[in-house]
């Protein structure tokens, strides 16, 4: 008479739990709030393209090769330029982080471009402080430096050395925005943090308020208890996936070419192992405030530095690497970028939802695992 | 007893890390039809006893045997069969009482016609059906009751266990409840009570007296209070200061226990003792020993070794306040509004140096915001609380230094030890050098701390708790000590200790304010003011107030009586007048904005 | 006064040290943020994989793809052998960046003529893309210039590169420094602003009103210890800075203590802005949450403040993080005077003025 599932059990807890979260403003916060906050602020915050690096020039020689130089900076859409006269005062506009770089034209740098006898050096000094950034203007100033060489051969009717250009075209993101990979990915750190924050802290307030007691000398079973606190806030995770994507995709303007289907399996998969984490959490430390505490730390951390939403996995040392592959959060950044950018990629999504898959699994397993029917 | 339907055999519990077994050797039966009280102070393993029965735990050894089957082997079937109510309740705060009533029948199988039946009849029963889209953390405490005693009634249980359902409920609540649970128990269904409070010992068909873990007594109560008989004795006509008189009869040796009673101080003599004369006692030439019929307070002192005694030690080592026989404490007007509801509305008294002045009401009415007022911690909406003539709103510093202040929920810092709460406390008043060192070398004495003091006071039982808490609030020698429900769920013997330092430190001067809805620590005071609906609606001695409900049927009343006479008088009133000046249509407007 | 105000940072400190889990919270993050974020936070590209796609097989090119799988940024280079295998290795993630020599590459090098290099790369990591890329093109600027000092032509000019206060563009000079001023905020806001809605929870701070303690003694007891536990925590991240990542300490340690300082005044007040419109533990967990994300993720820390639109940057400068990472920045590697140090320290000390200022008012009212 009392098997594992009963559907009229199940149903009133679901329901229970529905006008808790409905009747509760912090579970509205962190499933609304939030997550529209963040993705603002990773819409518009973190944008790693720098679209004009601030760079000065120091203009020593004013013969008309350095003036053809500086009108080839002026002229490049990545580079904002301010002239200064003399090296001490650039670099001090550098210390201040009044310019992330700036290029030298010395005293005789024409003479030495007539002469032709050696290579004119041009000095070029970025602020290290912000590697990223100091390697963009190293990447800028190559570029347009290359470009003048190309078109003083032009000018003057002969090639002065065999150049050799590219033609670089990216895929997917044509214009190479970093936005249009970096909020998928964000997406994911959202639903991380959201998954975990959520169901991080109602298994803990049913001990803390003493309601579990009650369940617990009930006839409710281990299943329907775990159901019932997964089922409401995967729901829940649900809704609030779509809001960003639609946000993402409406007010951010990021394409999106895969297929809504596929979002939704490859969502709930990794949704189940947010909110599995987050429960595994609250079933074993059944304290609201030390739980909400753990799932922030070890959800939000590595979803951010380890997932390779803005740090190339590939790059990190081997230890750590083979730490990410424990990260749920690394699949579903793969997993978003790809449909948001690449449309449905077969074989990326069916890998990452086999990780997926596993890892909820995993959390969901230890979490029944951990949830008793006793006091003890 | 074969009839029994709760056979507890030889049952132990011992839980990790602790080295004393929380039951040992417990072996019982229990009747259906009839309240059996779980009867002993705080950690004597009532919970956890409950718990068993719940199959919540496991036994270490022994069995326990529910209907002949083993709660946890046969979890499944006699979950059907047992109702249990959690110390907590076990409600959901953020559902309205259907939805919880809902969420119980749902899991427990109770639907269709027998569903909408049994939510009648338990609606009714419990008076709640005017609350049901009412949320239940808005109900009041002895509401919340009712509604965790019908949530626990809906699978129709044959076993009903109650967790303390008595505790933070004031005395008109608890009546009702005891009239619901009767009935239940007339219906046939075997109910489990489980208190501190001994005056609901004494309503209960048998008690189980239990003390760390072992069972001391099972049977009915009258068979305990009636081997007191001839013990019990009141002296009354005391001319002079009773709380000496107790303070002294407690010291004689041929005296057990002892307590006052409004005027009066009623003692319990040791066994075999003769009754004294009552000039022994300094009671004035008038006094006169009366005997009293015992109670089951009365068995249970003397069934864990007599009370503490009269002496205090903490009062001997205080100095003395010195100053005028004046008002210390004024409430001139007193009002405290949320919105448009008058927590506290135009209220007046005066408390003078060295009265202990009694605040007493039923749950929601206005006792605690009254409270806070006159400790500063919420500023009036209107009206003035002036303690020592200043207004704490206003000049803090110097006038709260002549404060000490006990919360309601022994509010210490639960993660530093003891010693660091001695030294917290004191350092927050000033106290330093070898004057802080000496004072909480003096407390540790007086407490008998020294074995506690590096434990953190979460892991103590609530009675050293609540010590703790009397020590920290007095290092600095306050003239007026404020003591919001001091000594709530705390066992009769700790009461008891509790008040012989009050009666010592009253004795030194210190004025006493303090809230309660125990009727008993209602008699330790020289005043009371009777608080409900934000409005003190009777005032007086506890012997004039005792004196106002006296009737033909009642001509002795107890403090209860009068408590609960007085409040529903005035209840009954407010709603004649409600009746008179709202007229039909005019509904809108809340009735306490009207009255004048 | 003094002996109050001591008694309450002794049992701040007591609460936050003396209990195992409390303890955790404070340490386990420090050492797990020290371990993992130098060596994890880095935009740098290595051990990637390029593919190159060859039509050309003639020496220029064999030149060069030998010298990309030289590089740290590559340790794997990939061939394809058809044009739709490019269209896989990058779908499947299985390249950043492809290379395309055309048919004719070497032999119009060989003539003396231009050539050119087609790129494709994954706009789904187009930032680690275009670092690749210029790895990519310094290599092939390298080649050029060594065929031109081999006597085939001359260049006429050529650009030096000069990466000051970190040579190599070490990443772990940009992530530890940034680490002391991160970890401080969580700290901080953490002590301030949970401690005081743990108080309100357990009733203890009714009864700390209720003493002779001003609120402003309370302030100052909630601020001191945040202070202390910050500064600690920030000392373990610049030695380890100094002695594990051998970052050179290039300037002063007073000026750079003497602003943590005033940082940490400024977020005390925001913690304790928290604190006093939040009631129970959760509600200010979320509020510092809620602070912390956009204060940390709009710091310059993760990208460039210079990238934000316009108005997002003059919102920022509310954001005392911004101006205190450029403080640590400045004083770490840079080694800037007083007068630049000012410049970000003065709205630190305004923010600190208004919260604080803000916050003793909200205190002061509390018993409302």
């Amino acid at each position: 008479m009392n098997r594992t599932l009963c559907f009229r059990r199940l149903r009133a807890l679901c329901h229970k739990e529905t006008l808790q979260i409905i009747r509760d403003p912090s579970s509205n916060i962190i499933a609304f709030v939030l997550p529209v906050l963040l993705l603002f602020i990773f819409g518009y915050g973190i944008n790693l393209d720098s679209s004009a690096v601030r760079i000065g020039v120091v203009l020593e020689d004013t013969s008309p090769e350095a003036r053809h130089l500086t009108d080839n900076l002026y002229g490049s859409p990545y580079l904002a330029v301010t002239t200064g006269l003399t090296r001490s005062a650039m670099e001090e506009a550098l210390i201040a982080g009044q310019v992330s770089g700036f290029i030298v034209i010395p005293v005789d740098y024409g003479a030495t471009l007539k002469r032709a006898s050696k290579p004119a050096e041009l000095l070029v000094v970025t602020d290290g402080s912000a590697p990223n950034t100091a390697s963009f203007v190293q990447n800028y100033l190559r570029g347009a430096w290359n470009e003048g060489l190309i078109q003083r051969t032009d000018e003057q009717g002969k090639p002065a050395m065999p150049n050799i250009t590219f033609e670089s075209r990216f895929w997917f993101n044509a214009s190479a925005e970093s936005r249009n990979y970096l909020i998928p990915g964000s997406i994911t750190i959202i639903m991380t943090v959201i998954g975990t924050l959520l169901t991080s802290l109602v298994v803990a307030r049913e001990w803390e308020r003493g309601t579990m007691e009650a369940l617990l000398a009930s006839p409710v079973t281990r299943t329907e208890l775990l159901l019932s606190k997964l089922l409401p806030y995967y729901v829940l995770g649900i809704i609030s996936l779509f809001l960003c994507v639609a946000i993402a995709v409406f007010i951010l303007n990021i394409p999106f070419r895969g297929s809504l289907l596929v979002l939704w399996g490859i969502g709930s998969l990794f949704l189940a192992s947010c909110l599995g984490m987050g429960l595994l959490l609250s079933t074993s430390l059944r304290n609201q405030f030390n739980a909400a505490q753990a799932a922030l730390n070890a959800a939000f951390l590595p979803a951010l530095m380890l997932s390779g939403f803005v740090y190339e996995i590939r790059s990190m040392p081997a230890a750590v690497q083979a730490f990410t592959y424990l990260v749920p959060a690394r699949y579903f950044v793969t997993a978003m970028q790809t449909i948001f950018q690449a449309g449905n990629v077969w074989p990326v999504l069916l890998n990452s939802s086999l990780f997926l898959l596993m890892s909820s699994v995993f959390f969901i397993g230890m979490t029944a695992l951990k949830t008793r029917r006793g006091l003890e | 007893m074969d009839n029994a339907i709760v056979c507890l055999e030889s049952v132990q519990k011992s839980f990790k890390g602790s080295s004393k077994p929380a039951l040992t050797g417990f072996s019982a039966a229990i009747l259906p039809g009839c309240v059996t009280g779980l009867v002993g102070p705080d950690g004597a393993g009532k919970t956890t006893l409950i718990r068993l029965m719940a199959g919540l735990l496991a036994p270490t050894a022994g069995s326990i045997r529910i209907q002949g089957l083993d709660p946890i082997a046969n979890a499944s079937t006699l979950r059907d069969a047992i109702g249990y109510m959690p110390q907590k309740f076990g409600l959901y705060e953020d559902l309205t009482v259907l939805e919880n009533l809902q969420l119980h029948a749902d899991l427990r199988g109770l639907l269709g016609q027998q569903r909408s039946d049994t939510f009648k009849r338990l609606l009714d029963f419990t008076d709640l059906a005017r609350f049901t889209s009412r949320f239940a953390g808005k109900l009041s405490g002895g509401m919340k009751q009712k509604l965790g005693l019908a949530c626990a009634l809906l699978g129709q249980p044959r076993l009903l266990l109650l967790d303390e359902p008595g505790v933070g409920v004031d005395p008109i609540s608890r009546r009702e409840l005891w009239k619901m649970v009767n009935s239940l128990a007339d219906q046939g269904i075997a109910v489990i009570w489980s208190t501190a409070y001994l005056d609901e010992a004494e309503l209960c068909q048998h008690v189980l007296l239990m003390n760390e873990g072992q069972l001391l007594f099972y049977g009915r109560p009258a068979e305990l209070t009636c081997r007191l008989q001839d013990r019990a004795f009141q002296i009354r006509n005391i001319s002079v200061n009773r709380r000496k008189v107790l303070a002294m009869a407690l010291c004689r040796p041929d005296v057990m226990d002892g307590v006052i009673q409004g005027r009066n101080v009623r003692l319990l003599l040791r066994p075999h003792a003769t009754p004294p004369n009552p000039s022994e006692f300094n009671a004035g030439a008038n006094a006169e020993l009366v005997p009293v019929a015992p109670r089951f307070e009365d068995a249970f002192i003397e069934a864990l070794g007599g009370g503490p005694g009269g002496y205090s030690e903490l009062a001997q080592r205080l100095q003395p306040i010195i100053g005028e026989n004046d008002t210390v404490v004024e409430a001139v007007g007193l009002t405290k509004l949320f919105g448009d509801f008058a927590a506290t509305d135009h209220v007046n008294f005066a408390v003078k140096r060295g009265e202990i002045f009694g605040l007493l009401g039923p749950n929601g009415a206005g006792k605690s915001t009254t409270f806070r007022m006159l400790c500063g911690l919420l500023k009036p909406t209107s009206g003035t609380a002036r303690v020592l003539g200043i207004d704490l709103k206003t000049n803090a510093s110097e006038a709260r230094q002549q404060l000490g202040y006990m919360a309601q929920k022994f509010s210490l810092y639960g993660n530093l030890t003891v010693k660091q709460n001695l030294m917290f406390f004191s350092g927050i008043y000033g106290l330093k050098g070898s004057q802080q060192q000496d004072m909480v070398k003096s407390m540790t004495e007086v407490f008998n701390f020294q074995a506690l003091l590096g434990r953190k006071p979460d892991t103590l039982p609530l009675g050293f708790k609540q010590r703790l808490a009397l020590a920290c609030a007095i290092m600095h020698g306050p003239a007026i000590l404020f003591l919001d429900e001091p000594t709530s769920g705390v066992d009769p013997v700790t009461r008891r200790e509790f008040w012989t330092h009050i009666n010592g430190m009253v004795e030194k001067g210190v004025t006493v304010i303090v809230t309660t809805h125990f009727m008993d620590e209602a008699e330790y005071c020289d005043r009371i003011a009777l608080v409900f609906r934000g409005k003190i609606i009777a005032a007086g001695t506890p012997d004039q107030l005792k004196a106002q409900v006296a009737s033909t049927a009642n001509p002795d009343p107890t403090m209860e009586d009068a408590f609960i006479t007085l409040v529903q008088s005035q209840s009954d009133l407010d709603v004649a007048k409600q009746n008179q000046s709202t007229p039909a249509p005019s509904k809108q407007a809340p009735a306490n904005k009207e009255t004048p | 006064m003094l002996h109050r105000i001591i008694t309450l940072v002794l049992k701040e400190l007591q609460t936050l040290l003396q209990d195992p889990q409390s303890r955790t919270i404070l340490i386990l993050p420090v050492i797990l943020q020290l371990a993992l974020f130098p060596s994890a936070a880095t935009l740098e590209v290595t051990n990637n994989t390029l593919a190159v796609f060859n039509e050309d097989n003639g020496q220029q090119s064999l030149e060069l793809i030998q010298r990309f799988s030289q590089t740290q940024a590559f340790s794997e280079v990939r061939m394809l052998y058809h044009e739709t295998d490019i269209r896989d290795a990058i779908d499947n993630q299985q390249a950043l960046l492809v290379i395309r020599f055309p048919v004719d590459f070497s032999r119009q090098l060989a003539a003396g003529r231009g050539a050119k290099i087609q790129a494709l790369l994954d706009g789904r990591r187009s930032n680690s893309g275009q670092i690749a890329f210029g790895y990519v093109q310094q290599i092939i600027q390298n080649y050029s210039e060594e065929r031109g000092n081999a006597g085939v032509l001359t260049m006429p000019s050529r650009l030096i590169f000069r990466h000051w206060f970190n040579p190599n563009l070490d990443y772990v000079r940009h992530i530890v420094p940034s680490l002391v001023a991160i970890i401080t905020t969580i700290s901080t806001l953490i002590v301030t602003s949970l401690s005081v809605a743990r108080e309100h929870e357990q009733g203890t701070f009714d009864q700390l009103l209720v003493s002779p303690l001003t609120p402003n003694m309370i302030m100052v007891g909630k601020t001191l210890p945040a202070m202390l536990v910050a500064i600690c925590q920030a000392t373990i991240i610049l030695l380890a800075g100094i002695f594990i990542y051998h970052i050179p300490f290039a300037g002063s340690f007073w000026l750079l203590y003497a602003s943590m300082v005033f940082y940490i005044l400024a977020l005390a007040g925001f913690g304790l802005l928290i604190s006093s419109i939040c009631l129970t533990q959760q509600q200010s967990f979320l509020g510092v949450f809620s602070f912390v994300m956009p204060t940390i993720l709009l710091s310059g820390f993760v990208a460039p403040i210079e990238n934000m639109p316009v108005w997002l940057q003059y919102l920022d400068w509310f954001n005392p993080l911004t101006h205190f990472i450029v403080i640590v920045k400045g004083v770490f590697l840079k080694n800037i005077g007083l007068a630049l140090l000012l410049q970000n320290l003065w709205p630190l000390m305004a923010i600190a003025v208004v919260t604080l200022g803000a916050s003793a008012w909200l205190f002061n009212r509390q018993l409302d």
